[in-house]
């Protein structure tokens, strides 16, 4: 029944993809319910029919828990604090800059940088999955993926702010970015009072995850 | 109707927790999970829009009960069934696993580093001009559905429908995923930043100078 409702078949080149299942259950149920276990069978089965080489699943897996992380964007903001320069072409096209420090890649390839000001505080979230500029701040932390932050980020953005201890003030507007297509929005925190002349390295530390997704502020020297 | 996954603005969630920075999965098999879906994109059976559309078309219920990454798991098993790479006995384990014929195109470890650095970037050549300009005042179509497909792919999220935005920026003509995750063509066309006040999106907003920033392609959008 579903094949027949799928008017959309009709109108393009290829095959439609099926929307929903209604013959069957689907094909996921199959699998052993432990995800640990349903991880397992599935790479097995896709290593014995010879489509996943178990090494190549190590790379992945070291790439993003050792290679690409939040240290990434954190020397974007860092050379953005200190190169009026630099931000000023981050701000004008921020993917060919992040590419030029080698932070470009799978689900980066859009990229755009908005500027905390004392006007307009800058927050990201990605209602509709969870999407996330992976190049620059590596994997999405677990809040980033919630129900919660999904579904409240949109609605309520100071109650979510008073969540992780931040508290804007009355004149500063909030403007939440969601990731609905394939643009990633990487937020510059404002840079800290009392952190002339710091070195980059020492900026860094000021640059937390989340004050680039804009959920918080930038540390104090 | 909307799918379950279009949870903006949904009441009832409880509160956000969060974590520190250093924890990046949360259980021995989430890497796992993470590379095998990782690995089969480069076989070329479907793109980045069917797997979205694979997740977020699981059932209600399923998709509420499912972590992350046993989202990530489901609709790649479902991928892998509807495009015929893996068969039902094979997930089942109810025969022996043939060779593929896909095996070729299999990630070798030492080009793992080359494919993440490509990426897949989504802008393409359009013959669909750009019609709106920053500042012009726009209106999103009444419904969040894909206009072609009860029940397909759509990036209109639930909250935004019918509402009334300016526009921010242009970001060039990017693939259209209501007809990619269908396999009826990339269709690129002009993709927006529109700006909506919060008090157009909500019934209490929170502050009169809040905005909510969404991307929206062109064919969603009509002047107000």
């Amino acid at each position: 029944m579903a094949w027949e409702m799928d008017k959309g078949r009709g109108l393009g080149q290829g095959a439609g993809m099926p929307h929903d299942h209604h013959d069957h259950d689907d094909p996921h149920s199959l699998l052993p319910s432990d995800p640990a276990l349903r991880v397992k069978a599935l790479e097995t089965l896709l290593t014995r029919k010879g489509l996943v080489d178990p090494a190549a699943l190590d790379e992945i897996i070291d790439t993003y828990e050792n290679r690409i992380g939040p240290r990434n964007g954190a020397r974007v903001v860092a050379r953005a604090w200190m190169d009026p320069a630099f931000h000023a072409a981050l701000m004008e096209d921020a993917t060919a800059v992040v590419s030029d420090m080698g932070y470009y890649g799978r689900q980066g390839e859009h990229m755009v940088a908005v500027q905390n000001t004392d006007a307009v505080h800058n927050m990201v979230v990605c209602t509709l999955c969870s999407c996330y500029p992976w190049p620059l701040l590596g994997i999405p932390p677990g809040w980033y993926k919630s129900d919660a932050y999904r579904a409240r980020a949109v609605r309520e953005p100071r109650r979510v702010l008073a969540d992780f201890g931040v508290t804007l003030p009355e004149e500063t507007a909030v403007r939440v970015w969601d990731s609905t297509a394939e643009v990633r929005y990487l937020v510059i925190p404002k840079r800290p009072e009392g952190t002339d002349g710091m070195e980059e390295a020492a900026l860094m530390d000021l640059v937390s995850r989340d004050s680039m997704i804009g959920t918080a502020l930038a540390g104090k020297p | 109707m909307t799918r379950v996954h279009d949870m903006g603005g949904r009441f009832g969630d409880g509160p956000v927790i969060p974590e520190e920075e250093d924890v990046i999965f949360h259980a021995d098999w989430h890497p796992r999970a993470l590379a095998i879906t990782v690995a089969m994109g480069p076989l070329g059976q479907w793109n980045l829009d069917m797997s979205r559309h694979a997740r977020e078309g699981l059932p209600p219920k399923d998709y509420a009960r499912f972590s992350y990454y046993e989202k990530w798991l489901a609709g790649l098993a479902n991928l892998l069934v509807e495009t015929g790479v893996v068969t039902r006995d094979e997930l089942t384990g109810e025969v022996d696993p043939a060779p593929s014929p896909l095996a070729e195109r299999a990630m070798p470890a030492e080009k793992v580093a080359g494919i993440l650095a490509a990426g897949g970037p989504a802008d393409r050549p359009s013959n669909v001009d750009a019609v709106f300009a920053p500042g012009d005042a726009v209106v999103t179509r009444a419904f969040a559905e894909n206009m072609a497909v009860p029940g397909g792919h759509t990036r209109l999220p639930a909250y935004a429908a019918g509402a009334r935005g300016r526009i921010l920026r242009l970001h060039g003509a990017h693939i259209l995923p209501d007809s990619n995750a269908h396999g009826a063509g990339e269709a690129p066309e002009p993709l927006y930043a529109v700006v909506f006040a919060a008090s157009e999106l909500w019934a209490h907003p929170e502050h009169p100078g809040d905005e909510v920033v969404l991307d929206l392609w062109q064919s969603y959008l009509a002047p107000a």
